[in-house]
């Protein structure tokens, strides 16, 4: 959070949250700390001839840290002074003071950093011994081939031909269950995108455009890109249609379940302009909610006219965050006929939101897809659409447990953009992140070169794939579809009997 | 000993997994023979089974009630057979009543009342003989306590509990009996004790399956057939594969070819090098099917009117000796049970992972071409790593 004294005239209540030292006899006044920092919160100061710091601006990102050559740097969270109390926190009572000083809604990025209960924590996961042979991946076949899509209850074969009688709807393969969440051409830079997309492609999966459109730079990795039709309906037109693999309708997100999105006009650079296919320097904003959507019935219009649009060659996603009542809606959406569904829980993460939202609505993704996969099992609809969840997944091992909960695949956003270097510092909102991930700024951008970034972000998932496959042949699964929705190799610790039940999971020892 | 007859899985498993001996001869002329030969066989193999399971399957042993369905019922309470009998009574029209003879036998202990029923069902609600008596089992062995329907074919039926399977046999008395497909079964439970009902065969209506092996995809498979109306009442992994069959090849009419592409799915790299055709069929298997591979080691005998099938995973971690001699398809755990009752087999073969062993009556049994060149291999031992 930059802190800065709002009305020019009154001093802040606001205390520095983080201190930067510099150990002078390792410092070379070289400027590099100055240069990397877009926070100004690093200066040379000239009278002493030594790097000086605004404490007050630091948010903690750590780049100047990495790229001191001396590593002369350190950061360190201001000890807290307040008299301890476990109800008026210091983040309270910072949030109170701030407010007081500003009268605006508090903004914040990344996703919620509250101490919800992280289910998959919760959860370990089965190995074979003696009865079942575990499976080496190193020697074995192991399989984590996914197909995104409509599924029959039955496929109908002629027994003489062997001609397929049914016809199925659009398949997606992806080689891996993880895919890039949404994230935008204006949230993040074109540079990231471009990164998004080529990993996606060296990964043999997806990645999802978020609500920005697509720049034509892009278009030539169509086949391993969601588009994305949100309530702004920003760069859609018939090229964007059908340069994607799949089309998903956002409903919603699980960072900001219920509200729009708001990309600053000072963002809307010339390209972001014409991608999203509005005025330069105009804020972006997306409403609550699809304006012509207002019912399930409007929803299911929706859908059938994407698929009319694309000639019904591309599935089409429908995207909802977690809240209360998801399993409902979740059938409401299968039924009126999306291929897949795609959810996204409480921990979702953003590039800007009002924090009283992202801290305080929706619920856990575990619960949410818990209660989705056995309710479309009751309803016996579960094979009509793929399951896709999101929200703060940072482990193989969540997404191991995410799939034997009942997900086809996973969404990844934050781990993807901590492999390009962003620490969690929650600034993002501000367009002026120093690694140039979430920047329209000319400068900062150029500080992700897509080629590297994507190396790197198609080894994270490289790695986790890696990590899966040991994790299921640890089993005795060689494909990942055995693992899929079956709870029995979760077992839950620490839990409730209740939130076991919710889980569909038996305790530790049962 | 109550406990081994308990119907209540007292240790909450969802599932018991075993290491087993299985063993099945088929006369594809159709021709009966008595329950000699796969006895001893079985009893060969007596040391992959612990006592705590065996069972049989037997084909064209009622030929006076051909067109019945066969109800074999245990029942572990006096209550729960007044109970199933009034059920049956206003379901059915019972041709013959009577209980399954038995005899003394060395290590059967404590065994529940077992009757059979040679019966019609009165009312179709809509839907085949077979859907009915589907859902009529269904309902007794999830709603009537202490119960439990464990055979219901025409034409056939399963012989099955607690103890080594040569002690299951002369318990049953199965000398007595004249079949032209048999499939044996000796269990090694592990992770339940053993009881009646979950011992193999598994059946619903002609459909048998023994297994050997554990079903580490058992949850899903479980929670899939859920969905068509199935639901596991025997803790025991193998019955997911018996539900399985019947969804696939009686419901959604496939081949056992097909069946077997399902529950062994061929691996994406072979179905990457298929020709164009095949590999889109393969393809769609697994997108529709995947939820009903069987994954983890196993090898399972599937039975049904004038077929017996054998199929091992496709990664085949448990074993399985195909022999041949005549008209009579052999399929066993170890080869040695196969020399053992037939010394002048003409040939044996040890089955590819996931390639499946058909036998049909009136179709002369041999291995199949791929399998040529392991004939001589197959004939001096068949290595398996169950």
């Amino acid at each position: 959070m930059i802190v800065t004294s709002h009305n020019g005239h009154t001093k802040s209540y606001l205390k520095p949250r983080f201190r930067v030292d510099i150990v002078d006899e390792r410092c070379i006044r070289c400027g590099c700390c100055v240069e990397q920092c877009s926070f100004d919160s690093m200066y040379f100061d000239t009278q002493y001839q030594r790097i000086g710091s605004t404490d007050e601006n630091c948010v903690a990102c750590h780049r100047c840290v990495v790229f001191c050559p001396t590593q002369a740097i350190t950061i360190h969270q201001m000890s807290i002074e307040y008299k301890h109390n476990d109800h008026w926190r210091p983040d309270v009572i910072e949030d109170i003071t701030r407010q007081s000083e500003t009268g605006g809604v508090l903004i914040t990025g990344m996703g919620s950093d509250k101490p919800w209960t992280c289910y998959w924590d919760k959860l370990c996961l089965n190995a074979s011994q003696v009865t079942n042979p575990s499976i080496d991946p190193l020697r074995e076949p192991m399989e984590l081939r996914t197909f995104l899509g409509r599924k029959p209850d039955r496929l109908e074969i002629d027994p003489r031909t062997m001609e397929m009688k049914t016809t199925m709807g659009p398949q997606v393969r992806i080689e891996t269950p993880i895919m890039f969440s949404a994230m935008s051409y204006g949230a993040v830079s074109l540079n990231v995108h471009e990164a998004l997309a080529r990993a996606a492609s060296l990964a043999g999966t997806l990645y999802n455009t978020g609500e920005g459109g697509l720049h034509p730079k892009l278009f030539k990795y169509g086949p391993h890109t969601i588009v994305q039709v949100a309530s702004g309906r920003f760069g859609v037109h018939p090229a964007y249609l059908d340069v994607g693999r799949i089309v998903e309708i956002k409903i919603g997100q699980g960072a900001k379940p219920g509200i729009g999105g708001h990309l600053p006009g000072e963002k809307v650079s010339a390209t972001v302009a014409t991608t999203r296919m509005i005025p330069q320097g105009t804020d972006a904003l997306s409403p609550a909610p699809q304006h012509d959507i207002y019912s399930i019935e409007d929803l299911s219009q929706l859908i059938h006219a994407l698929k009319e649009a694309t000639n019904y060659t591309k599935p089409i996603s429908v995207k909802i965050a977690a809240v209360h009542n998801s399993a409902a809606i979740a059938s409401g959406i299968a039924r009126a006929g999306a291929d897949m569904i795609a959810i996204d829980g409480i921990r979702g993460s953003t590039g800007a939101a009002p924090k009283s939202i992202r801290d305080n609505v929706g619920i856990p993704i575990e619960m949410a897809l818990a209660s989705v996969d056995a309710r479309l099992r009751a309803e016996g609809i579960r094979n009509q659409v793929s399951l896709v969840v999101a929200g703060g997944f940072r482990t193989s091992a969540d997404v191991v447990k995410a799939i034997a909960l009942g997900a086809d695949a996973v969404y990844i956003g934050t781990a993807a953009l901590i492999s390009i270097g962003c620490t969690v510092c929650q600034a993002c909102y501000t367009g002026r992140c120093a690694w140039g991930i979430t920047t329209t700024d000319d400068k900062l951008t150029k500080r992700q070169n897509p080629e590297i970034a994507a190396e790197r972000m198609a080894n994270l998932l490289h790695s986790w794939s890696h990590e899966i496959k040991e994790m299921l042949g640890a089993m005795g699964i060689n494909s990942i579809e055995s693992l899929r929705g079956n709870r029995l190799h979760l077992r839950g610790v620490g839990l409730t009997r209740a939130e076991a039940d919710i889980l569909g999971v038996r305790l530790a020892g049962e | 000993m109550k406990g081994l007859l308990n119907p209540d899985n007292r240790y909450g498993d969802d599932k018991s997994s075993a290491a087993c001996s299985l063993f099945g001869m088929l006369d594809t002329t159709g021709r009966r023979f008595s329950s000699e030969a796969v006895i001893r066989a079985i009893t060969n193999m007596h040391d992959r089974s612990n006592g705590l399971g065996g069972g049989f399957a037997a084909y064209g042993i009622y030929p006076q009630y051909p067109e019945h369905y066969a109800l074999h019922v245990m029942y572990m309470s006096q209550a729960a057979k007044a109970n199933v009998e009034t059920y049956l009574r206003a379901e059915f029209d019972i041709e013959h009543a009577e209980p399954i003879p038995t005899s003394p036998a060395n290590g059967i202990v404590n065994p529940p009342d077992v009757w059979r029923y040679f019966a019609l069902p009165k009312q179709l609600d809509g839907l085949s003989g077979d859907d009915t008596v589907v859902q009529r089992v269904m309902h007794v062995n999830t709603s009537i306590a202490d119960a439990f329907i464990f055979s219901s074919g025409r034409n056939m039926g399963v012989f099955k509990g607690v103890g080594f399977p040569e002690a299951i046999a002369r318990y049953f008395r199965l000398e007595e009996y004249q079949g032209y497909l048999w499939t044996v079964h000796g269990r090694f439970p592990t992770n339940t004790p053993g009881w009646w009902g979950g011992a193999h065969p598994f059946n619903v209506l002609d459909w048998t399956v023994v297994h050997n092996g554990e079903l580490s995809s058992y949850g899903i498979n479980r929670r899939h057939l859920e969905m068509f109306g199935y639901f596991c009442t025997l803790q025991t992994d193998t019955e997911v594969a018996a539900y399985a069959v019947d969804l696939l090849v009686r419901r959604h009419g496939h081949s056992i070819e097909t069946l077997a592409k399902i529950l062994a799915a061929p691996l994406w790299s072979e179905i990457d090098r298929m020709p164009p055709r095949e590999r889109a069929l393969h393809q769609t298997l697994r997108q529709v099917y995947g939820s009903l591979l069987l994954n983890g080691p196993f090898t399972i005998i599937i039975a049904h009117t004038g077929q017996m099938i054998g199929l091992t995973d496709r990664i085949r971690l448990r074993p399985l000796v195909a022999g041949v001699r005549g008209d009579v398809l052999y399929l066993s755990s170890e080869e040695s049970a196969i020399h053992l009752v037939c010394p002048d087999v003409e040939r044996t073969w040890t089955p590819m992972g996931g390639e499946p062993v058909v036998g049909t009556v009136g179709v002369a049994p041999g291995p199949p071409k791929s399998a040529a060149t392991t004939q001589a291999a197959g004939r001096k031992s068949a290595r398996g790593r169950g």
